[in-house]
């Protein structure tokens, strides 16, 4: 029987993967073909979408993007044996876009049934956590340690660092939390991995938790991504059925369960203290630290708290050790990184690449320029609390220390894409507006500050005594960035600043520039 | 969407007692009454208060911290709509403001025939084909008037 393959990751869904999974099924009813549709993930070439690709001896044939219209004709053109149509794309593998990228955490992700274990594991998956079994505690966490991966989520703390501190932690109880809370705009990793490829998270919490004898797991998803909590929910029950999570993980006699949970709706809980808090049944409210989680974390017990793609580069690492791992990359960033290309971008997607890979790169080469074919005026990195680049800063590599250094971050590798009509005030307005949103209320530096930012920037917006506003405005960001209590109230004046530092055109409304722009 | 059954205590009592042993309770609780009843009634704090062993003001303190969680119905229909970056960067802000007018509504607010209730959401992980939205639950991407219409219209009609 045939076999295709339709994405039903949520994206592709929103591009009508469902509508042409439906008419496919429908035509070959009709005509009396048996087929047999695979619902994988996407391989996050969002562009290409909707997409499907038939299995042919020579390898999996590619046709995209489709309309319902198209289908029918694809069926006359003899798509079923890789037939030739103008909407032929041949093997994804093949798409420069594809071909360039260096997939280490995403090779199956758009490839395989995200809910079989079977075929997991004919795609080369668990042969990480075999190799864990095989290790002594102390030597996985070193081999976390050597790979020099850093955590995924934003703020790039080593992740074998924070391992060792949990396994050396003295404790009846110890926890594995997968933070799933993936709320900044222009990041959407952690989705596609979970719909895509659940089971790489799944192997690679297993291991942290052999790493550092936990015995407990919860994946924390926030509730804008239902689709993601259903298909992680699934590869769980699969993989606890096949033995690879319950009492004895593959036979070992080393118990792991994991659950998920859902969020509710607060950007906040991407804090991992706010996390812990919000699975610990509480208000999602930030928690002062030290006691680092590591040491005092989930129901005051060590854990370790780690991003989704962290836990997901792992099986690779330990499947084919730290310097194979660390051979990509530069500086002191090791590794690969799921860029995520967004916003207004004509060739949006996800593109896993090693760590050096300039932003224009990305969104020249990769990303093809803006969608609207107007010339890129900005570029925010790094999510809501990252900075907006000018486009004659596009030769900046990613890179943890390179982006530091210039006052922006990488953060979990967002790249969102503004066009010339972007006015930066407004988006320096939208950083407080959000943070206001946002704040979980602890700390008066973000809970009032963010407040007094949109009222500062109302009237710098307004022309209203521009001189003294900037001095409120430089003298506030100051604030928040030393007195907050956590990157929330602590990064939000990144953006505000980037933009004021790097439009400064964009915030004169009286003809007086600003002083941060002299 | 299904239209959600009125709020039965001894049923809420039923769903509370379900999840209380669980880690964490709070949360999953609190989903679970709205998954059943499309909001949490007044009469769920006290419940939920003596099933975890905490205050009223407690629960009530975690209803009303995270955003999901609402106090009364919502519209038959419920569109969330992408006010986050990635978004604006494809122009949501103009796209949505139009649409709240045309529709007479402010965020948040349901339309007076009771079919569609248009809420901000900050981020949908949708943002390589922006704009986006869910409704019912459903990722929408790409989004523009005609389609923001037509989802009113089908809101009307079911």
């Amino acid at each position: 029987m045939t076999r295709i393959f339709i994405s039903q990751d949520a994206a592709s869904i929103a591009l009508g993967a469902h509508r042409i999974a439906r008419k496919v099924a429908e035509i070959a009813a009709q005509r009396n073909i048996a087929l047999d549709i695979v619902r994988t993930g996407s391989r996050g070439l969002f562009w290409l979408e909707p997409l499907v690709e038939v299995e042919t001896p020579e390898g999996r044939s590619a046709y995209g993007p489709l309309q319902p219209d198209d289908v029918g004709r694809l069926f006359d053109a003899g798509f079923l044996t890789g037939g030739d149509h103008s909407l032929r794309i041949g093997r994804m593998e093949d798409v420069p876009y594809l071909a360039r990228q260096q997939r280490l955490v995403f090779p199956r992700c758009g490839v395989v049934d995200p809910r079989s274990v079977s075929d997991y594991r004919a795609h080369g998956g668990f042969r990480g956590l075999e190799r864990a079994l095989a290790c002594t505690a102390q030597e996985i966490v070193d081999t976390v340690k050597q790979s020099g991966l850093r955590g995924r989520g934003g703020a790039g703390f080593p992740t074998g660092i924070k391992w060792d501190t949990v396994l050396h932690a003295e404790a009846d109880q110890k926890y594995i939390v997968c933070n799933a809370d993936e709320g900044d705009s222009g990041t959407f990793a952690d989705r596609m991995l979970m719909e895509g490829d659940p089971l790489v998270l799944i192997e690679g919490m297993v291991i942290s938790a052999l790493a550092v004898g936990a015995t407990k797991g919860f994946i924390y998803i926030r509730s804008e991504y239902p689709h993601a909590f259903r298909t992680m929910n699934a590869a769980i029950d699969a993989a606890t059925r096949a033995g690879y999570l319950g009492t004895s993980v593959m036979g070992s006699g080393r118990p792991f369960t994991l659950e998920t949970r859902l969020g509710a709706g607060a950007y906040i809980c991407g804090e991992e203290t706010s996390l812990l808090e919000s699975l610990e049944g509480k208000r999602g409210v930030v928690r002062a630290k030290p006691p680092l989680p590591a040491i005092e974390g989930l129901f005051g017990k060590p854990t370790v708290v780690n991003n989704v793609v962290s836990f997901a580069s792992v099986p690779w690492i330990l499947e084919n050790g730290a310097k194979a791992y660390a051979d990509y990359g530069m500086g002191r960033s090791r590794g690969t990184l799921p860029i995520q290309l967004a916003g207004n971008i004509k060739r949006g997607g996800l593109i896993e690449t090693a760590f050096g890979v300039t932003l224009r790169e990305l969104i020249e080469d990769f990303g093809g320029g803006t969608f609207t074919g107007r010339p890129v005026k900005a570029v925010q990195v790094g999510g809501p609390l990252g900075a907006y680049f000018p486009a004659h800063m596009l030769d900046l590599p990613m890179d943890y220390e390179t982006f530091a250094a210039e006052k922006g971050l990488v953060g979990h590798g967002g790249i969102v894409v503004f066009d010339d009509s972007v006015d930066l005030s407004r988006q320096a307005r939208f950083a407080f507006e959000f943070c206001a949103k946002e704040s979980c209320g602890k700390c008066t530096p973000c809970r009032v500050g963010a407040v007094r930012g949109v009222e500062v920037m109302d009237r710098i917006i307004a022309g209203i005594e521009a001189e003294k506003n900037f001095e409120v405005l430089e003298d506030l960001c100051r604030l928040m960035t030393d007195a907050s209590l956590c990157a929330m109230g602590g990064l939000t004046p990144v953006p505000v600043m980037s933009a004021l530092t790097h439009f400064p055109d964009d915030f004169d409304r009286t003809g007086t520039l600003p002083a941060a722009a002299e | 969407m299904a239209e959600n059954p009125q709020w039965d205590s001894a049923r809420a009592r039923e769903i509370v007692s379900a999840h209380a042993g669980r880690d964490g309770a709070a949360l999953p609780i609190l989903h679970a009454l709205q998954d059943e009843f499309g909001f949490i009634s007044e009469e769920a704090i006290p419940m939920v208060a003596s099933a975890l062993n905490l205050s009223r003001a407690e629960v009530h303190g975690i209803v009303t911290f995270y955003h999901d969680f609402r106090s009364k119905p919502a519209g038959r229909h419920v569109l969330k709509l992408c006010r986050a970056e990635a978004c604006q960067s494809m122009g949501c802000a103009t796209l949505s403001e139009e649409f709240l007018r045309r529709e007479g509504l402010q965020w948040g607010e349901t339309t007076q025939d009771g079919a569609l209730t248009v809420e901000a959401v900050y981020c949908l992980g949708l943002c390589a084909c922006a704009p986006a939205a869910h409704y019912d639950g459903e990722p929408v991407a790409r989004l523009n008037h005609a389609i923001l219409e037509a989802l009113a219209r089908e809101a009307r009609q079911a």
